[in-house]
Formats: C-alpha cells, structure tokens, sequence
C-alpha cells in the first residue's frame, strides 16, 4: 500500500483547508492537503458575497466589537463567544494578508477595499469582487501554495519538499495509536489504490452536510466526511440541529433547484414580493430585532443612501428570519408560480449597475433560467446551504478533544451559534483555518514521539466491502431516499413526530447501506464513491435529527413548530453528539455553556440580553458591570 | 414534458474505449449533467464524469458535446432537437483516465511555471490602495474558472503532443496578463511570456476566447497586448541601445 509520512495533514483544500495548510508549511511541518475534487474547485468557490471584517473602509464607525455584537445577535447568543471574538478581531488581518498575497478585492474611492452590506450586518462590512468572492480566495490561496512550491523548489530542489497536494483522493478513516491521531487511510479516486498518511496531526476542513438534503445550494462533496471521521475517531460534534436553509435558492428549473442566489441581490438593494405584490418581510420583523429594522417601504429605501438616519430594510434580516418569512408566505398560498417569491432587483438598479455587480447571477438565471434578471424578477426559495454544528473545538487552537485531531471551517462547531450570518464563512475560513494549522504545528512540536498506524486490515476490508458484495442496494435509491427523508421531516421547519419518523427511517437506511453494492471496477467509480460516503451522511443525518427531537425550543437554523419560542434556558445548553464505540449509532448529550467573559458581555445593552438570558444569568451581568 | 433522449457517451479505460448508446429520460429544464447523472443512477453507475456546483462556477464539468468543449452544467438540453443523438465524450487534449474524466495535470504542472505575484518588499499588508479602474483589467482574467477547456481546444496542443513542453497555453497566458497588469507586481512577465512559456506559437485563432465560459476576452484583451509589447521591446531601437550599453559595460 502506498504511504506517506507528515506532519500534518489537512483534508480538505477549500478556504479553512488551504489556509490551515499554509499556515502549517509556514511554520515549518511537512504538510499534506488531501481534497476529494481538483486542486482549486472546493466548495468556497461558490461563496458568493464576501468576507466579512470589520476595517471600516466605507464606514469608519466599524470597529471588531460591532462585528462581533452583530455576529453573537445573529448566532441569537448561542455562539462560542471566544470564537465569536477571535473572529471579529482578526477577520481584517486575514483580508489584508490575501491581498499581499495577490487578491484583488473590489476598491472604494480612495483605493482600499470596498465593503459592502449584507443581512445582520450594522455596517458595510464585506470585502468581496462582484459576486464571485469566494472564487478570488479560493484562487488566492491555491496560487500562495504554488508560491510556496516555487519557493522549496529553489530550496530543496523539489516543489512538494514541504506541501503537497493529493487531489482527487478520499479520506475513509482517520488512524489511532492509543487515544490520540497517527494518520489517515483513504483511497485514490482515480485508481481506487489504497493510500495511508502517516501523521500525528490531522486538520478536518472538510466542509459540510448538505448532500443529506434534496434541496440544497451544496455540492457532491458535502457528504459530511469530516463530521463522520471525527465522530469515528471519538471526538464530539455540537450544535448539529442547528442547519442553515439559505433563504434564496433557485426554485426553477427543477434541475437547478436549490443553486444558491447571493444575498447581495438583496444588499444591493433587491426586495422579496410575494404573489400580491407585498413587499412581505415588514410582516416579519421579530421583536428582538423590531428596533433596528425599517417599519415603511419609504425608510428602508433612503437606508441605502443614508444609514446614519435610517433603519434597515428588513430583507437584510438574519438569514433564519427570511428563510421562515418565505416559507410561510408560500404555505399561506402567496407564493410564485413555482412555488417560491419573487425577488427582484430589475425594478430597482439600472441595467447596467446589475450586470456590473451581480455579474454571476446574471449569467446563471441566464443560462439556466432564461430570465433576464435586468428585466423580470427572479423566483427563490429556501434552500439547504450550511450547518452551523460540528466538531467541538477549542477555540485558539482548533484542537478536537481527540488529541493530535483539529478541525477549521464549515465542519466545527460553535462560532456562528444558531445561525451564521452571510459573510462570516469566508472570514471564519481565513482566521480559523490559520488557527487550526498554527495549532497543529504546535501539538507536533511537543510530541515526545511520532505515534504508528496499526489496524489498516480492518478500514481496508470496510471499503473494499460494497465492491465485494453482488446483488445488493444500489446506493443512489438509499442516498435518494435519506436526501427526501431529512428535507422532509427534518427541514426548515420540525416537530415532534416527524423528527421521529425520520429516525426510523434512517435506522432502517442504515441496515440497507450496509448491504449496498457496487458494480465495476476500483477505477474512478462514482458507485463505489457513494456507497462509502452513504455511512458519512447517515451518521451526520442521525446527528441532526436526535439533537432536533431534543431541543425543545426554536432559536435560529432550528424552528420546532411544537416550541414556536426561544428559551433562555435552552440558550446555555449545547447538545453533544458522539458515536459508539463500534461507531453505529449516535447518542446525545446535554453541556452547559460557559458564560461570556466579563468584557464581551459588557458590550450588549442590558434590554438586548434581557431578551436572550436568564434571571441568573442577568443578575451575573448585573454584578459584572458594577464591578467594572 | 419529459422525452426519451438518445445519448452516445464514451466509456472507456486504460486507453481503450469506444461510443456507448443510452436512451435516457429527460425532463423540463435540465441540463447535459442531469442526463449524465440519471445515467449514473440508473443503466451506468459506474460511469465517470467530474462536476461539483452544478451552476458554471467551479469548471469541473468540462467535456466535448457532439465535438464541441462545453460545461455540462451550462448546456441545456433544450438546446438540442428531441430527436437528435448527442455525443458526449473526454475532452482530447489530455490523456482519458476514465470515461469522461481526463489527466489534466498538465496543467497545475504549467501553473506551477509562472512565478507568482511579486510585490514590492515595502508594501505592508493593509497598505495597498488601488483603483477600481485598474484593478478591472486583472480582474477579468482572474474570473477563470480553470475549465481547461481554452487549453483543450488551442490547436498547438491539441493534435500536438510535441509541443506541450514549450507551450503552457492561454489559461496561463491570461495569468500572466494578468500579474503584468497588477498594480503592484513588480516582476518581468512580457519576455518571459515569450521565451519561456510560448506565447509566439499562438497565431490568435481565437477559439480560446469563443469557447470561454466566463466570456473571457483571451486573445483581445490578454495575448494580443503581451505579444505587442513584446514585439516593442524587442525592435524598440532604444531598448536595443540600451541593452548593447549595458552589455558592453559589463
């Protein structure tokens, strides 16, 4: 079998991937980044609007502690508030340094790089280009490891001395000496030849979980990989009934359903209309957010010229809120002809001034569409797009509780607590991707010993079995069947019953992935792929659907329609799920949250947290205040 | 609404391979990957196609339709007659690891070839101040997606083995158009463009530009000024002066 040794591995090679592997080669590890597709295609290329961080170009009242007042409001004050500062600290930082490394950001007048609004957002706040960012970063980064190639080749005589790209190539397990990481097991997809990576430190990057729903912005890779191997591996993930359905998604063609459409349609000035014209989401500002959202069409318009004296529109609401607004409208039978509303901008900027700054959205509803969005509206609805669950991690260093186990991105848990705002996966990417690699580099550097690969007899028969079996499931019926599954019954919007249904059936999905079969050979076979990836996004799908059952409240990426209100004492609790020891099945468990430090919690208004934390908790913020 | 469609697909392995016959549902609105994906769920599981965003962002999905490269993603099947058989097979340029999915490592070996931005030592991060106006000309290239279908359909390479060596292609021509163009990179790009990486192989037939996703202007915007300012630096009777100066005095 083919091995390689490292110091640190990273899988993944989107933003958090990327980053956490340069930051690692940087710091002088021989690192490995291990990514399912071609080097430069990951998931982050479709982010669409920006990165947010707080440097106040376009407006200098911006400062790191708005950013991460508004981050903690849109999370509805279940973030990892460490992470939540960490974040908004450093988000700058990382922007700039991209631009040292050759992005080219969108400018302002005076030449720095422009921001631009985006919902939860008090302020400008997101570096972006047009509405392809997420392609500019992904770019920006795979061409700094290129540079870093160049440069060891210079040095070394050979470009892959210390980073190394292994495209293509699927991760199965992650490998064990005692309690802590030695490496990783995967295979080629191109060859189906095994491979293993000796490693006492591994960097989960992974991504998310979207391919568990039908409707959903993500793609083929979202299989929920680096939740699974960690769970696998005994780590623990948080927060995983807390799901982001983007609010604006395709809804037609049936094909395209679920592609995602930027909010920056609505930053930029777009409005949703539902079937009567009614420019809907006035009828849903909640209360917690009632004073700084426009109340008249006329105030939320001058908005846009004029954010000292004005209140937002409220279409630039949390992501949560417009996602149910839209959802509600179109069960209350006002939707669009195709079962979505209308959101529309052809009305509201020149033709020109669209294609200019939405050049993307225009060319996809173009191309797939054939609607001229200069002209028509667009219809959308909501669609699977993010999970703000995952990995439990510490804060400054990425470090899963498994020893020589980290994890950056969309696959840890805590930063955007209960919903992320739009922009803050970009610059999560960049801060915490870093952290992870810096934090990576640091655990190899006080090992006393490199830990060994034993047990590779065992993972190599796991995958080999789909190939092996004949006449068993097909995997694409059992994929389908989980993917109508968690839409339907563990969706946008869950109760009781229905949450139970779904575990049913995925207990019985479960028996029948283990059956699957796949003909053909080992050579890139997109059969075989999936029957692997199925054990990822049924133990990630269990995840969601035993935390949902057990939050009785509904807060954020979470609506229980049988516990329609938030509740200050769920606020505290995260609910942990790990796997068991043969790693079948999940169970759940209650955790308390730390409180905010003194400080941070000083930052919110006393009537603000009223609405979000206890008496008890109140009374500490009392105390605190006093004291300072 | 749906229709039964006749599809040719290459299948193949190992450099052996030959056309396969399908008939395959289509329904409203879909695309080529749709039809390619029902095929995978239903009569080819094992059949081999690279795509990801499904939505013309990421440039995986390259392939040749009836002799054309083409995203499947972005190829309508409405674009088609319903009685029309539509070929689908690898893109020729690079070697067919399996069905539809080609080496194109070629590529990423090439990108590795062009030195990277280079700014001036003294510039910190945070630093840089940019117009809108001069940022756009890089920002053009910098929409590629690496669809690889300019470097497939480029005629020096694609019948000519031989030539690969010597020519990395117009992908890597925008980018070095576009580091030439950034504001702030301070490396030397037109002479290498020429002497290193075979800008003068290119005789501006332009198909690269026709077949970019991203409408790209390859050629217009990107080759053409290079090759011109190659062609003034090297017969500028100045630049000649200079350099037989500077030569002598070394």
């Amino acid at each position: 079998m083919e091995r390689h040794e490292y110091d640190v591995v990273v899988i993944g090679a989107g933003g958090a991937g990327l980053r956490a592997a340069i930051e690692a080669r940087q710091q002088g590890k021989r690192t490995a980044i291990v990514c399912k597709s071609l080097f430069g295609k990951a998931h982050t290329v479709m982010a669409e609007g920006g990165a947010a961080a707080a440097m106040g170009n376009v407006n200098s009242s911006d400062n790191w502690m708005v950013h991460f007042r508004d981050t903690m409001r849109g999370g509805k004050f279940l973030n990892n508030w460490r992470m939540a500062e960490l974040h908004a600290k450093e988000a700058p930082d990382r922007v700039w340094e991209l631009e040292a490394w050759g992005a080219l950001f969108d400018r302002t007048k005076d030449g720095k790089i422009s921001q631009r609004n985006f919902g939860g957002h008090e302020y400008p706040r997101l570096a972006h280009v047009g509405d392809r960012t997420g392609l500019e970063l992904i770019r920006t980064l795979q061409q700094r490891v290129v540079a870093l190639q160049q440069e060891d080749e210079k040095l070394h005589g050979d470009p892959e001395a210390y980073i190394k790209v292994f495209a293509e190539c699927t991760i199965t397990r992650l490998m064990k000496d005692g309690d802590a990481i030695s490496g990783a097991f995967g295979y080629w997809r191109e060859t189906g030849d095994f491979i293993v990576f000796d490693a006492p430190a591994v960097v989960l990057a992974t991504g998310g979980i979207g391919k568990s729903y039908v409707v959903t912005s993500n793609s083929w890779e979202y299989t929920g990989d680096g939740h699974a191997l960690a769970l696998l591996a005994g780590a623990k993930l948080i927060n995983m009934e807390f799901i982001q359905f983007h609010p604006t998604g395709m809804v037609w063609p049936p094909s395209v359903r679920g592609i995602l459409v930027t909010e920056s349609v609505r930053g930029d000035g777009g409005v949703l209309r539902n079937s009567e014209g009614r420019r809907f989401m006035f009828d849903y500002v909640p209360d917690v957010f009632k004073d700084k959202y426009a109340t008249t069409e006329e105030e939320a318009d001058r908005w846009y010229d004029d954010q000292a004296n004005n209140r937002r529109p409220p279409e630039l609401l949390p992501r949560d809120e417009v996602a149910r607004a839209i959802n509600a409208e179109v069960k209350a039978g006002r939707g669009s002809p195709q079962g979505g509303v209308f959101l529309d901008v052809s009305t509201r900027l020149p033709a020109a001034e669209i294609t200019r700054r939405l050049p993307s959205m225009h060319h996809q509803f173009k191309e797939l569409a054939d609607v001229d969005i200069t002209k028509e509206p667009m219809q959308v609805g909501p669609t699977c797009h993010y999970v703000m669950g995952g990995v439990e991690v510490d804060a400054d260093t990425g470090a899963a509780s498994v020893p020589g186990l980290f994890a950056a991105g969309e696959v840890s848990g805590g930063m955007h607590g209960s919903n992320r705002l739009g922009g803050n996966s970009l610059s999560d990417l960049l801060v915490f991707g870093r952290r992870a690699g810096a934090g990576a580099a640091a655990y190899v550097d006080g090992l006393a010993r490199r830990p060994a690969v034993t047990g590779l007899d065992e993972v190599r028969a796991e995958a080999l079995a789909p190939l092996e079996r004949s006449g068993g499931e097909n995997p694409y019926e059992v994929h389908h069947e989980l993917q109508r599954t968690m839409n339907d019954l563990v969706g946008i919007i869950r109760k009781s019953e229905e949450i139970s249904e779904a575990l049913q059936v995925i207990e019985k999905l479960k028996e029948r992935a283990k059956n699957c079969a796949s003909s053909g050979s080992r050579i890139y076979n997109p059969g075989w792929h999936l029957a692997l990836d199925l054990r990822n996004m049924l133990l990630v799908s269990e995840c969601v659907a035993k935390a949902a059952l057990l939050r009785e409240e509904s807060r954020g990426g979470h609506t229980r329609d049988d516990y329609p209100g938030m509740s200050a004492e769920w606020r505290r609790r995260l609910l942990v799920c790990s796997a068991s020891q043969d790693g079948t099945s999940i169970t759940v468990e209650e955790q308390v949250q730390p409180s905010m430090r003194g400080d941070l919690i000083g930052l919110f208004e006393r009537s603000e947290l009223e609405k979000y934390l206890t008496e008890e908790e109140l009374a500490e913020y009392d105390a605190a205040v006093k004291e300072s | 609404m749906g229709y039964k469609a006749k599809f040719r697909v290459w299948r193949g392995e190992g450099g052996e391979g030959r056309l396969e016959d399908f008939t395959v549902e289509v329904n409203e609105g879909e695309v080529v990957l749709d039809v390619i994906h029902r095929l995978q769920a239903t009569q080819a599981p094992d059949l081999a196609v690279r795509w990801n965003c499904k939505a013309g962002k990421c440039g995986s999905c390259s392939m040749e339709i009836n002799g054309k490269p083409r995203l499947g993603c972005m190829t309508r099947m409405s674009t088609f007659e319903e009685s029309e058989t539509i070929t689908v097979t690898p893109l020729r340029t690079f070697p067919v690891i399996k069905d539809l999915v080609t080496d194109v490592s070629f590529n990423y070996q090439k990108a590795r070839e062009v030195p990277s931005f280079t700014p001036p030592a003294d510039v910190k991060p945070g630093e840089y101040r940019m117009q809108q106006v001069d940022v756009e000309r890089s920002q053009e290239f910098r929409k590629c997606i690496e669809c690889f279908m300019c470097q497939n359909v480029c005629h020096v390479i694609r019948d000519h083995e031989e030539n690969k060596p010597a020519f990395s292609g117009p992908r890597y021509f925008i980018r070095i158009a576009e580091l030439d163009m950034h504001p702030y990179d301070v490396a030397e790009r037109k002479e290498s463009a020429q002497d290193e990486h075979g800008l003068g192989y290119c005789n501006i037939t332009k198909c690269c530009t026709e077949v970019c996703p991203e409408h790209i202007k390859i050629t217009d915007n990107a080759i053409i000024p290079m090759k011109e300012r190659v062609v003034d630096r090297k017969y500028d009777p100045l630049v000649w002066l200079g350099s037989k100066i500077f030569k002598r005095q070394r």
